[in-house]
């Protein structure tokens, strides 16, 4: 097998024998790239030169680092320090950040190989990839159709093997339904479990990074390289370190789960629908416990979402202004053109609408009737999670209700692009941890399996992951 | 009810965004839409619920007031889009 | 029609912490433009705050002082506004969950306590420094950007302009003692924005209010108070009525001038800040913090001053001075301190209580101004009259004072055990200022040493009258005045160094012939 198409942790043990160097593998990984980047455009930046030179100097560092030589691509909303960093908006085309964000220096710590940064919907707003500011990405399975969005570049860089691993940020569904349409794996970690530090925010309260991979147990590793507390987000949860690796091949035998109605919603494609339900009864051969049941509050976390998120991010997004950094309107006259001018060329529009939305649902004489009452159902999403937690291990569905649609079918109506997250959006609502795992195909495109679990429980949520993947037999797709 | 053209100005200013008056129209009509299905959320009884801006288990998170060395000035000003003597420029205010 | 004020007062202090509120760049003032900043007082993309512990501390400990209510939970809100000193486009401050609220603080004015009540202390970034000086550009500097700063926001309950420049000062002090401000007005460490309405004396209604900006000192919160007030007093008799506005005290011309609005639409669209997780003071917290705030400054006059019973002094305080001089030195914590430190360093002899032990302990050649109460009010009138003058006129604070308290009290001592003349003292005085000598040392030097020899005076004093024919008869005829042109002329034969006692006694006795 040719190097690129590996696992990181096939990497890993042949960087660790010495049998391959990680030259040879980065080698591999941009020559691929250079072959498949022109159909799939999955980055916004290849660091060419500086992944050979990474990779070079690593053949002195220790092989025993947890990701010694595994070439990584990151989401080009996660700052890195002296290289670009977008976030696929032209208003930060030439932003170049003095600092990494926690989870890069992780990753250089670790070892890993930084190939480039990923395409992505503008400000991570969007499920296509379509709202890039720079140019689409399409999904290997089929060059016709989205890879989805907002982290679609990173998980068409794993899907088309261009990096073994990828970092995305996960909003509202952004990491895991992208897993879910280029057949990868993608985890949504529990909020407060990686640092935010270096992460452009879009809705703070809800945003996380996390890995995008080709099998569970990459996404482990990845795991157990970035959630780590960080003194620098006040929001980081400082727990002992947990190996995300342990117990994964341990099975579902006894482990009680729940296939939720609200997680295969009116809507939901038949072949969608037959492959989760496939998903869940070979979970129950393997042993665990499947039981069927109904969170109807669930039914009301995408209008809540879509009060909270924009309120946040009309907020997040107001520093870009032209400035202290960034794109600034050429015919900036006055403070008001300055303004005006620069965030009208800069944000394209669903960055616009958002932050519409989100100043509409926090102005004066709103704020009570939309803004307070999205908090007050995002409370009772939460307490709802918590009973079900009190009798199910972990919850499970799908994690979007149509395979991957066609580049510009959506794009005219927000509202329809907006119900691809229906099954994704409670679970950040709620700060919880779920992964998206193969499950099968429909009419010749993945499915994911969303797998749901308790705050800081990654462990059962990878486990019952790494179950399905082996009952499903998955075969990732091949360029 | 419904967001007219004139709030959707209102709201656009709020947020710094020059928009025509064709950007304007649609956006009121996309809002309206986004807004009518958000008032779904009404069906809902949150008589006495404790709103939740955050999930996080988390309270009373510090930092020590201890002075640590800030960035060089060069470097927070090379992405400026106007710097001139160590200073951030815009165009001229007249204040008052 | 009768109008009468109400006045809110809105004070921003910005704390005394070493860094900023939400990152590690140093509050020193002045630095050269832009060197106390970071990505995250920038506001660039991605990066954190993290919350300065002492600076939520020092807003817990004023609100204790002010006798706020500490709720169990704050939070921390966004308050949305685009003006380019606001590098996120939006200020990290306090809303619906202040650290304090409801409290009060007492203010002497008008001859009587009046309580002004607190509404809310909360804590918040500020903004950095827009300069417009020339060119066709303003430019910006970031270093004061997130530096912590204290609001406090008095209700409406002040009624004239005495009022809220007595409440200021109080509320100064009271910050500068428990060293959470530096109080300098300024510099911009403590800026007042007072609000003003007038209302018909027999209504209840309040009229409109208009919010006065750039009061750099206590005299323009005055002046600027007063200016609006009959400014708007003039409106409402002609029949006008008031605009709803911000107004920009203009200190060359004297008046008010209304602000064009930074941002059209007040619409802030506060949300709870997501960066930041709540705060919880606990009681436990507040009880820690409680202890470590020192006597305040309304405690330490009681403490100096006399205290009155129906209308008697008696002497309560520790010094019994009058209200004056307690009120002066305790208007700062150090020169208090200092104060304090002269007593303490001054001999057992001068602490003796007249007033328990009467009349008895005073004998022998002691004076009376040695001795309690009175020697407080001795040392009181050095501290006030000469020490404070000459620290004035260097310039200096009362923390670079060249005199050690201990050289001030021997100082004292050596007039006490008439080493020295009152007059000398002063010289010494002097000298002990401009090179920090002990008075010891100074004395000797210039053999200022106080001429107590009665036959050595009397030599003097004789040569005095003698050369004085003109007052003497006048002395004699009546004319008691004379004695103090004949009493300098006998001082300045001795240089001063006489003891101007007997130099008194000796004169009267050989005037009147005795
Ligand atoms: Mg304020
Ligand atoms: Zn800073």
């Amino acid at each position: 097998m040719e190097l690129h198409r590996k696992t990181a942790h096939e990497l890993l043990e042949l960087h660790r024998k010495g049998e391959v160097s990680p030259v040879e593998t980065v080698v591999s990984v941009l020559d691929r790239v250079r072959r498949v980047e022109g159909d799939v455009a999955a980055y916004l930046l290849v660091l060419d030169d500086a992944a050979r030179r990474r990779a070079a100097e690593l053949e002195s560092a220790d092989r025993n680092l947890p990701l010694y030589g595994v070439p990584v691509a990151v989401k080009d909303n996660i700052c890195t320090k002296g290289t670009p960093t977008t976030c696929a908006s032209k208003i930060l085309k030439n932003f170049i950040p003095p600092y990494d964000a926690a989870v890069v220096e992780r990753l250089r710590d670790a070892g890993a190989v930084i190939v480039g940064k990923t395409n992505m919907d503008e400000f991570a707003m969007g499920s296509s990839c379509e709202n890039s500011g720079f140019h689409p990405t399409r999904n290997p399975w089929d060059l016709e159709r989205v890879p989805g969005g907002s982290s679609g570049g990173s998980a068409a860089a794993v899907c088309a093997d261009e990096a073994a691993l990828a970092l995305g940020s996960d909003t509202g569904g952004s990491i895991r339904q992208p897993a879910s349409f280029c057949g990868v794996v993608g985890l949504k970690p529990t909020y407060g479990a990686v640092s935010r530090y270096g992460l452009v925010a879009f809705a703070s309260s809800l945003d996380q990074i996390g890995p995008l991979a080709k099998d569970v147990h990459d996404a482990a590793l990845m795991m157990n390289v970035i959630a780590v507390h960080d003194p620098r987000d006040s929001t980081s949860v400082n727990r002992p370190p947990a190996d995300f690796l342990a117990g994964l091949d341990d099975g579902v035998r006894g482990v009680k789960l729940a296939l939720v109605e609200e997680f295969l919603p009116e809507g939901t494609e038949r072949g969608v629908r037959a492959a989760v339900e496939g998903a869940a009864a070979a979970l129950e051969k393997s042993g665990a416990v499947v039981e069927k049941v109904s969170l109807p509050v669930l039914r009301y976390a995408l209008p809540a979402y879509y009060l909270i998120a924009p309120a946040e991010a009309s907020s997040n997004l107001a520093r870009y202004d032209g400035v202290q950094y960034g794109r600034r309107a050429a015919q900036a006259g006055d403070l008001a053109s300055l303004y005006g001018k620069t965030r009208r060329e800069g944000f394209g529009a669903e960055v616009k609408r958002r932050i519409m939305l989100g100043a509409y649902a926090l102005s004066a004489g709103y704020y009570d009737a939309y803004y307070l009452r999205a908090l007050k159902v995002r409370a009772l999403i939460v307490r709802d999670f918590g009973r079900a937690f009190e009798k199910y291990d972990a919850l499970i569905g799908a994690t979007s209700p149509t395979v991957s649609f066609k580049l510009g079918e959506k794009t005219a109506d927000p509202l329809a692009m907006y119900l691809s997250d229906l099954c994704t959006i409670p679970v950040n609502l709620g700060g919880l941890p779920a992964v998206s795992v193969p499950c099968g195909l429909s009419g010749g495109l993945p499915v994911g399996l969303q797998i749901v679990g308790k705050p800081f429980d990654e462990g059962t949520v990878l486990r019952v992951a790494r179950a399905c993947e082996v009952s499903a037999g998955f075969e990732r797709k091949v360029l | 009810m419904g967001v007219t053209s004139g709030y959707v100005r209102h709201i656009a200013d709020l947020g710094r965004l020059d928009l025509s008056d064709e950007e304007r129209e649609t956006f009121a009509s996309q809002l309206n839409d986004i807004l009518e299905y958000a008032a779904m959320l009404n069906e809902l009884d949150t008589e006495g619920v404790e709103p939740a801006s955050h999930v996080v288990p988390l309270k009373n998170v510090f930092r020590e007031d201890v002075v640590r060395e800030s960035f060089p000035v060069e470097e927070v000003l090379s992405n400026a889009p106007d710097a001139r003597g160590n200073f951030f420029c815009v165009p001229k205010i007249i204040e008052e | 029609m009768k109008y009468v004020p109400t006045i809110g007062i809105e004070v921003h202090a910005q704390l005394m912490t070493r860094s900023k509120l939400f990152c590690g760049c140093s509050t020193r003032f002045a630095a050269a433009p832009n060197h106390n900043t970071c990505p995250v007082c920038l506001g660039f993309p991605g990066v954190l705050p993290v919350l300065n512990r002492s600076a939520v501390e020092m807003v817990i400990k004023t609100a204790l002082a002010l006798n706020c209510e500490i709720p169990a939970l704050s939070r921390f809100a966004r308050k949305n506004y685009f003006y380019p000193d606001l590098p996120k486009a939006y200020q990290i401050s306090q809303y619906e969950l202040p650290i304090g609220r409801n409290g009060w603080l007492a203010v002497e004015a008008g001859g009587g306590t009046k309580r002004v009540r607190i509404n809310r202390v909360h804590l918040e970034e500020d903004a950095g420094k827009l300069i417009h000086e020339g060119g066709d550009v303003s430019c910006v500097d970031y270093n004061r950007a997130g530096v912590p700063l204290m609001e406090i926001v008095t209700e409406a309950d002040i009624e004239n302009s005495e009022d809220a420049a007595a409440y200021l000062t109080s509320l100064r002090t009271l910050l500068m003692y428990i060293e959470v401000c530096d109080g300098n007005m300024e510099e911009g460490s403590l800026r007042c924005e007072p609000n003003v309405s007038l209302r018909p004396a027999d209504a209840d209604v309040r009229g409109t209010k208009t919010e006065l900006k750039n009061l750099n000192s206590f005299k323009a919160v005055r002046r600027g108070l007063e200016y609006e007030i009959e400014r708007q007093r003039g409106i409402l008799e002609s029949g006008g009525a008031v605009v709803q506005e911000t107004r920009r005290w203009d200190e060359a011309s004297q008046t008010t001038r209304p602000m064009r609005s930074k941002e059209e639409a007040h619409d802030y669209r506060y949300f709870p800040e997501p960066d930041l997780v709540p705060l919880e003071v606990g009681t436990e917290w507040q009880d820690e913090l409680k202890k470590g705030l020192p006597e305040m400054p309304w405690e330490k006059k009681r403490r100096f001053m006399h205290a009155t019973f129906n209308g008697y002094k008696i002497s309560g305080g520790e010094y019994a001075l009058p209200e004056e001089d307690a009120d002066r030195l305790t208007s700062s914590r150090p020169l208090a301190d200092y104060f304090e430190k002269i007593i303490k360093a001054s001999p057992e002899e001068t602490k003796i209580d007249v007033t328990r032990e009467g009349a008895a302990a005073v004998r022998g050649d002691l004076e009376p101004q040695f001795i309690f109460p009175l020697y407080y009010k001795t040392v009181s009138n050095w501290v006030l009259n000469e020490l404070l003058g000459a620290l004035n006129e260097s310039g200096k604070t009362i923390e670079e004072c060249p005199i050690k308290p201990e050289d001030f009290a021997k100082l004292l001592d050596l007039i006490r055990q008439k080493k020295i003349s009152g007059r000398i003292a002063k010289d010494v005085f002097k000298e002990m200022f401009a090179t920090g000598k002990n008075p010891e040392d100074i004395v000797g030097e210039r053999d200022l040493t106080q001429t107590t020899d009665v036959s050595e005076i009397l030599k003097v004093v004789r040569r005095v009258i003698e050369a004085n024919p003109g007052p003497v008869s006048d002395y004699r005829a009546g004319k008691k005045k004379a004695l103090g042109f004949l009493m300098g002329q006998a001082m300045k034969e001795t240089k001063g160094k006489a003891d101007p006692v007997i130099v008194s006694r000796i004169l009267r006795e050989f005037l009147e012939g005795t």
